[in-house]
């Protein structure tokens, strides 16, 4: 499969060849991300897509993403499914390993589907049609009077059938069709796409046996757990091991100096000292019981308490405009008959997905082997070539199932010390880290304080909206000093906001990097989506008006911005999500006492989503009862999926609302495991409602992200309609609520 | 020490450290890994077993604690526990499914107290486990189903 072969590049499906097996078909994707390897020159066919038919009639589809949770694997059996008219047991899914040749893998972003659907399919699309030129030729009668169905292709005059299997050697030998040839089926004829599919991988997940990154197992492999310094960067000044050299099962005591990533790429990894052992646990032990002394490092002053002041008292100077700011804000306060301001602030989070992060990695003398639960597996391969300095070929990552990702292991620290710890023992290892490793030496969602001030006009409408961001930047992973929101940041919410409003400042404000900061679901949108709709809440209250009607007159008139893109913004589609969400929570009616009622509207990687949430109080005890959200992501296509993200990110949403913060005192994290970083758990579970809006003509847009943002804001709006207390900051457990 | 296993009916031997952990001595020694590492202190229930049939958090139970008892695992079975399989299939609850071993096996040690259980002692027992994406809804329902099926 290896293969490259020469064929003109407008092609898009080409065969790659008959194995003894079957047929594999690959077809070449681009991707909207700026890393993707393009093909390397005009002539050459670098197929990154593969579906291979078996002569058993089998179909084997490649995954080049990651499988996390987000159902990915069994969204895309489905794209082939539909298209090839297969019979879907037929199908099964193999997870690709990280390699340059599947374009970009890197799994976030709310951006599989789509960028890989239309190829998926329309691969899908060329089998079928050499499968009915084959049984037509074999029939000796017209392509028109075959068609495909359930892994058959029939003679529609006789209704003899031919089973799929039984075509594939004769179809490998048929001209692949044209690109301007292949018909993709209407959405009226879908069989399986935008309908309820169950997960692929359900009998692995129900009888244990889904192999996830801590599962792998190698002959001879050791365990090894890694002491890393409480503070961001520091270093090992001396270590007493003896005490962790007699517990049984550890054989070993390394220090790992730090291994620091090169500007602008890379993540590198903190080092520190790592006990080997036969097993985890003794590990872990050892770990415990190492004696160190750190040199702390520059960073040992950050204290979060702190920082946040800083944070605030810059919010409330000027700072750096951004553009995109329209009109004269300073014009409409003026004018304005009522302004109001508020300063809101989100915490410090951290993802912990309930597989920790962890990695096995086997260097040998010329190659290097990795096993590891990995979102971005390309990066994982070009941090071991550059800082082993090893030819990136001799380097295999291979992707196992994730224990839940959101972001944390789209960073491959974990691998890179599992492979320096291989490298230095000369065996297979797998690196573990513990669940407080996890909560305190972590990429972090960043913490931001902002400043907003909104005018009211004569009207009762919006007339001026000056909004200040503080927020360190993911940038300063890459790229030291970087200390304001980047661009790509302030485009998550910030920039492009719903609304219409004349009147718009944004400025951006300073605010720098003490810890590792990183990417966690939904990312900034977790910010811009907090404090626009409680502002726009706290706006709709002074204008003395209905919040969603308030909502609807704020994203203003019918209009489409960036018309040319594949994914423009159509106010239309934000307005019916709010409409739907408001009649299925019954907006209006009389609530029962001590409920309240809160409504969010968001627009994050294309898709639009509207949420209310009702709350019950007695004294402080909140009870989130039911949050219902509306999504418009275009083609859906695989719809119970879809449900279960949203519910899931629901309740995500709520961990972050009701528990979410991390902190530091003298540059240490102070949270140790999910007893002083609480989950939601099941008896914290509101009913959830999920509406997905029917447009399957518009192209897929995202899904494992859009939810989450409007969760907290609508929460926090939601208790100020019952009790008129005002939150602004989260999480709300340290605002005097309490949730048992 | 030295320790003989029932792991589902199947006897192992194994040499493993006296204080080790029954979650790790069966991770790492007897190879059986789908009880699953969440957090090491008993909060999440990730690697939820039963041991003579009472449920408890694998992590934090000594090897020695399982010496001569039956124990089982999400490789194994129950009458309970295929039950609940078959509703988890039907509801469609997995996300990563990591959490899923833990909380099948939470689900069987309830079913097998309270044949029907409410609203109410669902919640009880399971939150005890945590899902980070999310399925709570989903698992809820699915047990309510399991009951529904064995009924049938």
């Amino acid at each position: 499969m290896s293969t490259i072969q020469k064929i003109n590049r407008r092609d898009f499906v080409k065969i790659f060849g008959l194995t003894s097996t079957g047929i594999i078909l690959g077809c070449s994707i681009s991707s909207d991300n700026k890393n993707f390897l393009p093909i390397a020159d005009g002539n050459t066919f670098s197929p990154n897509l593969f579906i291979e038919i078996h002569k058993d009639g089998k179909i084997i589809l490649i995954s080049s993403r990651s499988e996390m949770g987000q159902g990915i694997k069994t969204s895309l059996t489905s794209a082939i499914a539909d298209e090839l008219e297969a019979d879907w047991s037929y199908i099964s899914v193999k997870q690709a390993i990280g390699h340059e040749k599947y374009g970009n893998q890197n799994t976030d972003g709310s951006r599989s589907v789509r960028t890989i659907l239309e190829p998926m399919r329309k691969m899908g699309a060329a089998a079928k049609m050499m499968l009915i030129s084959t049984a037509a030729k074999k029939w000796n009668i017209s392509e028109r009077d075959c068609k495909a169905e359930n892994h058959y292709v029939i003679n529609t005059k006789t209704n003899e059938k031919i089973f799929y299997g039984d075509l594939v050697e004769l179809a490998s030998k048929v001209e692949i069709p044209a690109d301007e040839t292949i018909k993709l089926k209407k959405v009226a004829d879908f069989k399986y796409i935008g309908k309820t599919l169950k997960s692929i991988d359900l009998t692995d997940f129900t009888h244990g046996t889904a192999k996830y990154g801590m599962d792998i197992r190698i002959p001879n492999m050791k365990f090894a757990a890694i002491a890393r310094c409480p503070v961001t960067f520091g270093t090992v000044k001396s270590v007493e091991s003896s005490n962790a050299e007699k517990i049984l099962g550890v054989e070993k005591v390394i220090q790992l100096d730090r291994i620091v990533p090169p500007v602008g790429q890379f993540f590198g990894a903190l080092g520190g000292v790592a006990v080997i052992a036969n097993n985890t646990w003794s590990a872990f032990q050892g770990k415990l019981s190492l004696n160190i002394e750190w040199n702390y490092g520059e960073n040992q002053t950050f204290d979060t308490e702190k920082f946040k002041e800083v944070l605030t008292k810059r919010v409330h100077e000027k700072g750096k405009l951004v553009p995109g700011s329209i009109g004269n804000v300073s014009k409409a306060f003026d004018d304005a008959s009522k302004v109001i301001e508020a300063t809101y602030h989100v915490p410090f989070l951290v993802h912990t997905p309930m597989e920790v992060p962890n990695a096995t990695a086997w260097f040998q003398e010329d190659k290097v082997e990795v096993w590891a639960p990995l979102q971005d597996p390309q990066t994982a391969r070009a941090e071991i070539a550059h800082f082993f300095e090893i030819p990136i070929e001799k380097i295999t990552v291979n992707v196992t199932f994730l224990g839940g990702g959101f972001g944390r292991k789209s960073k491959s620290d974990f691998v890179v010390e599992a492979v320096a710890l291989s490298k230095k023992i000369n065996a297979p290892v797998q690196v573990v880290w513990t669940r407080e490793d996890d909560v305190k030496h972590s990429f972090y969602h960043a913490t931001s304080v902002q400043y907003l001030k909104g005018s009211i006009d004569k009207n009762g409408l919006v007339s001026g909206w000056l909004q200040r961001v503080a927020m360190p930047s993911i940038v300063s992973s890459f790229k030291p000093m970087s200390d304001y929101a980047s661009g790509f940041e302030l485009g998550q919410g910030f920039t492009n906001n719903p609304y219409l409003i004349e009147n718009f400042r944004l400025e951006n404000v300073k605010a720098e990097a003490k810890l590792r900061i990183g990417w966690m679901r939904s990312v900034v949108h977790i910010h811009s989506g907090f404090a626009n709709n409680s502002f726009v809440d706290e706006l709709a209250f002074a204008a003395q008006k209905d919040p969603v009607q308030f909502h609807l007159d704020l994203i203003g008139d019918d209009r489409i911005i960036g018309g040319k893109s594949n994914h423009p913004y159509d106010s239309k589609r934000m307005k019916n999500v709010l409409n739907d969400t408001a009649k299925n929570a019954k907006w209006g009616r009389k609530l029962p006492e001590n409920h309240g009622i809160g409504i969010a509207i968001h627009y994050s990687f294309y898709s639009y989503v509207a949420t209310a949430v009702e709350v019950s109080l007695i004294n402080n005890k909140v009870k989130v009862e039911h949050i219902w959200t509306t999504i418009d992501c275009g083609l859906v296509l695989n719809k119970d999926n879809v449900i279960n993200q949203l519910e899931g990110a629901a309740i995500f949403g709520m961990s972050l609302a009701l528990f979410g913060k991390i902190t530091t005192k003298e540059g240490a994290v102070e949270q140790n495991n999910f007893f002083d970083y609480p989950m939601t758990r099941m008896k914290h579970a509101p009913k959830i409602t999920v509406h997905i809006i029917d447009n399957m003509s518009k192209p897929p847009t995202g899904v494992g992200e859009p939810g989450v943002p409007l969760i907290a804001p609508a929460i926090c709006n939601a208790i100020f309609n019952a009790t008129g207390i005002r939150i602004r900051q989260i999480p709300l457990i340290d605002q005097g609520f309490d949730f048992e | 020490m030295k320790a003989n296993l029932s792991i589902n009916g199947k006897e192992y031997s194994i040499d493993a450290p006296e204080e080790i952990p029954f979650l790790w001595a069966i991770r790492d020694i007897v190879g059986l890994t789908g009880t699953k590492f969440g957090c090491g202190v008993a909060q999440c229930g990730a690697c939820s077993i039963l041991v003579d049939g009472i449920l408890v958090k694998s992590c934090s139970i000594p090897l020695s604690f399982g010496i001569g008892k039956e124990i089982t695992t999400i490789e194994g079975t129950s009458e309970n526990l295929e039950f609940l399989r078959k509703a988890w299939h039907e509801g469609n609850v997995p996300q990563c499914g990591y959490c899923q071993s833990g909380q099948l096996i939470a689900a069987t040690a309830l079913l097998d107290q309270i044949s029907n259980p409410t609203d109410q002692e669902i919640e009880d027992a399971m939150s005890s486990n945590i899902c980070r994406c999310g399925t709570y809804v989903r698992i809820k329902k699915a047990i309510h189903k399991a009951v529904a099926l064995k009924n049938n």
